[in-house]
């Protein structure tokens, strides 16, 4: 049986592996619409943000042009887009915030919702979120 | 448990499904389903996932049913597990082995009149460190169960040293995003220690060993989306008893979780020999209402 898992997690590995290697780099870029698809997903995300009362209080007085374009060029960015992401940095931002888990997890769910609402596949919303994951500890309880 | 007890637990776990609002703000199937002994894992080996969906300023519960049906056994499971800021787990289960054609077999070998075996469990975890989803090394939790058989003459004739016992466990998991097929991959490992015999259906300790034992036991499973979770689990045993052989368990299983308010767990299960019993395999089943 743990011999089973083992082979299985071998498998998994390396298919992970070559999947990367001969797909294009903007690959995760183009299944999320491109600029104005991320755009359109950033724009769905604020609207849900400021519906929930976990978090809408967090958001009151950003600039919300400011927010959609700032978080669509991290998102092009990070997804192999041709975008640069200028603004301040994760800790930066989220200072004083105090965000908990609980809003670090609405505000996930809202991304997941935006992008399922936006016919982005599974697949590809696995992977952004694989990306975004490791800014948890830049964001949470600053 | 009555019929109508039944009803009255069944409307109970799926009232929160279509009323209250949504109970917590961890993602979708992060609470796990609830385990045969009332702890938050998959079926058959607890998780360091806390029950229900409350994440660190809120708290949660679930009420679940479960049975499983093997070749000579019938096991059912009734359960429920508070969750305080996704840090502190209290469970309480009650599980009722029906013995069906094994107890005639007790009847000619020892005398003894008994239909079926019923079992209290009382747990408790805490969630040490980490998180399944956001921490690279996972999220670890420390847990026991306390087990009470509510009658010992059975696991007592068999050779079982006590009627109670308790385990204690260490348990480790780790959601890796877009792992396998760019679906994401969740594993876990718990290591306990145990006299039980059969988790505690048969008592614990024997003729064959009274001490504690480590068990390994592991799960492994892929999120199809994240409404459907597929996966394998299994469950290292002692074997304590002379009296028969007592196999390590394993499963398949498929969990359907369509809201926070609902998952439902149907498993293939293998659960070895049991009390003489040859190749105890079968369907498993389970319920699961969130509030």
């Amino acid at each position: 049986m743990t011999r089973y898992l083992v082979t299985l997690l071998a498998i998994a590995l390396l298919m992970g592996c070559q999947t990367r290697a001969t797909e294009p780099a903007d690959a995760l870029y183009q299944a999320l619409g491109e600029r104005p698809g991320i755009e359109a997903i950033v724009e769905d995300l604020l609207f849900r943000i400021v519906d929930d009362d976990r978090i809408a209080f967090q958001f009151r007085g950003i600039d919300a042009q400011q927010f959609i374009v700032g978080l669509s060029d991290q998102i092009c960015e990070l997804s192999g887009g041709p975008c640069q992401y200028t603004g301040k940095d994760m800790v930066t931002v989220h200072r004083g915030m105090a965000i908990s888990d609980s809003q670090f997890n609405a505000v996930a769910e809202h991304l997941v919702l935006a992008m399922e609402r936006h016919r982005v596949g599974t697949g590809a919303q696995n992977r952004l979120l694989a990306l975004l994951v490791p800014m948890y500890p830049e964001i949470v309880r600053q | 448990m009555t019929l109508r007890m039944r009803a009255i637990l069944m409307a109970g776990l799926l009232l929160p499904a279509a009323t209250l609002a949504e109970p917590g703000s961890r993602l979708w199937a992060t609470g796990g389903v609830t385990t045969i002994e009332g702890s938050a894992g998959g079926g058959l080996v607890p998780w360091a996932l806390l029950s229900s969906y409350a994440s660190d300023e809120e708290w949660g519960g679930t009420l679940s049913l479960a049975r499983a049906e093997v070749s000579d056994f019938t096991l059912s499971v009734t359960a429920a597990a508070l969750t305080w800021r996704n840090r502190v787990e209290l469970s309480v289960a009650r599980q009722t082995l029906d013995l069906d054609d094994f107890s005639f077999a007790l009847d000619d070998a020892f005398g003894l009149r008994e239909d079926e075996l019923v079992q209290d469990i009382f747990g408790a975890k805490v969630r040490m460190f980490g998180d399944v989803l956001y921490q690279p090394w996972g999220q670890w939790s420390l847990g026991v169960q306390h087990k009470r058989n509510r009658t010992f003459t059975v696991p007592e004739a068999i050779g079982a040293r006590s009627a109670n016992g308790t385990d204690v466990y260490l348990a480790g998991s780790k959601l890796f995003f877009a792992a396998f097929l760019e679906r994401n991959v969740l594993l876990n490992l718990t290591l306990r220690g145990s006299k039980a015999n059969q988790s505690g259906l048969l008592g614990f300790g024997g003729d064959g060993g009274n001490s504690y034992r480590a068990h390994v036991e592991a799960s492994a499973g892929i999120f199809l989306d994240r409404r459907w979770l597929v996966g394998a689990e299994y469950r290292q045993k002692s074997d304590n008893l002379s009296f028969a052989n007592e196999d390590d368990w394993w499963d398949l299983f498929v969990a359907w979780v369509p809201s926070r308010h609902l998952a439902v767990t149907a498993a293939w299960v293998n659960l070895g020999d049991v009390a003489t019993q040859t190749d105890q395999r079968g369907l498993y089943l389970s319920l699961q209402g969130t509030f």
